[in-house]
């Protein structure tokens, strides 16, 4: 999912589904799709990290350009 | 980078959809990422119960001992060799309830070490049993009825017993949590921080939180900061996670004092 400065890439092998990742995205750019978690508004990306950082299971990564 | 410490090769882990532990693992492995340290210098010691798996995923030299024995262990590899960077994960099973006398006194001697004690307020690997931290009328396995006991709050029972940095966070905050890691390596001496953590799996299922995001939600409004919290009552704190640091102070850590005495018994000698 290319967003300009953010590429959010899920790890579907590790996710388990919790959830906890499109519940607490503050821009609401994760939501859950068949289970899992998709970038659906990307665009509305700022690259927080929170979905990151709270995935129990490494499953997310956001990169950002610097 | 995380993958310098991170075993990816053991993922997915072991633990349960939504359960905090990898929340508190990522914080804890990015935090020594930053250090810059040689891999072999690092030692993480584990006791057992679910947040003591932990080690099967960390690329430092790791030490998986007995139950409630991580703090006797870390103690052990501290004295033997002060320049490792000593960090011990235990469970409110493993670090208040069953080894509630090794945390007393590593903190009383001041170990220079990290621990991190994950408190999901159960025994979740044994099936959801109540531990030392279980809050008072929540439902366990072996308190149906609602728990008539009240839980520790840990990080005073630390403070009181001598450790010199303690705070508390939890994995909602993620944020916060990353500050209390790096502020605990930074200390030197007994660093202590517990981490409230879900177990959507038995405590949340027992306690109508089955699903991971609703025992978050849970854990985010029991949390008081520290400051808001002077202004409550004890009656408005009940059931409360008061978070951030409640001790930050310079006390020599043991390992200082015993060299100290080496070096003092030598010159004599000499």
């Amino acid at each position: 999912m290319e967003n300009g400065m953010k590429q959010i890439t899920i790890h579907r092998d590790w996710c388990k589904q919790c959830g906890i990742c499109a519940s607490f995205c503050p821009k609401k750019v994760l939501e859950l799709v068949k289970g899992y978690p998709e970038a659906v508004r990307p665009e509305d990306c700022i690259g927080c990290m929170l979905c990151e950082m709270r995935c129990p299971d490494f499953a997310i990564s956001v990169k950002t350009e610097d | 980078m995380l993958q310098d410490y991170l075993l990816e090769e053991n993922l997915p882990h072991f633990w349960c959809a939504g359960c905090g532990s990898g929340i508190v693992l990522q914080s804890l492995l990015r935090n020594i990422d930053k250090q810059g340290w040689k891999r072999e210098d690092t030692v993480v010691v584990t006791g057992i119960g679910c947040w003591g798996k932990a080690d099967d995923y960390i690329k430092t030299n790791t030490f998986h001992g007995t139950h409630g024995r991580a703090l006797a262990f870390s103690t052990g590899i501290k004295l033997a060799n002060p320049d490792l960077h000593v960090f011990t994960l235990m469970g409110d099973g493993d670090g208040i309830t069953i080894g509630g006398n090794h945390l007393i006194h590593a903190a009383r001697r001041n170990i220079d070490l990290v621990a991190i004690m994950v408190n999901n307020l159960n025994y979740g690997m044994t099936g959801g049993q109540y531990s030392g931290t279980t809050p008072r009328d929540a439902i366990t396995k072996t308190s149906p009825y609602g728990h008539i006991e009240t839980g520790f709050d840990v990080c005073r029972v630390v403070q009181a017993a001598g450790g010199s940095f303690v705070a508390r966070g939890t994995v909602y905050d993620v944020v916060q949590l990353n500050k209390l890691i790096e502020q605990a390596i930074a200390h030197k001496g007994f660093s202590f921080v517990e981490v409230i953590s879900p177990c959507p799996t038995h405590f949340g299922r027992s306690n109508h939180m089955a699903a991971a995001v609703e025992m978050m939600r849970w854990i985010k409004e029991q949390t008081v900061p520290l400051a808001r919290a002077a202004s409550m009552s004890p009656q408005e704190l009940e059931g409360k996670f008061v978070t951030g640091v409640f001790e930050n102070s310079q006390r020599e850590d043991y390992s200082t004092a015993y060299q100290r005495v080496v070096d003092r018994l030598k010159g004599e000698a000499g």
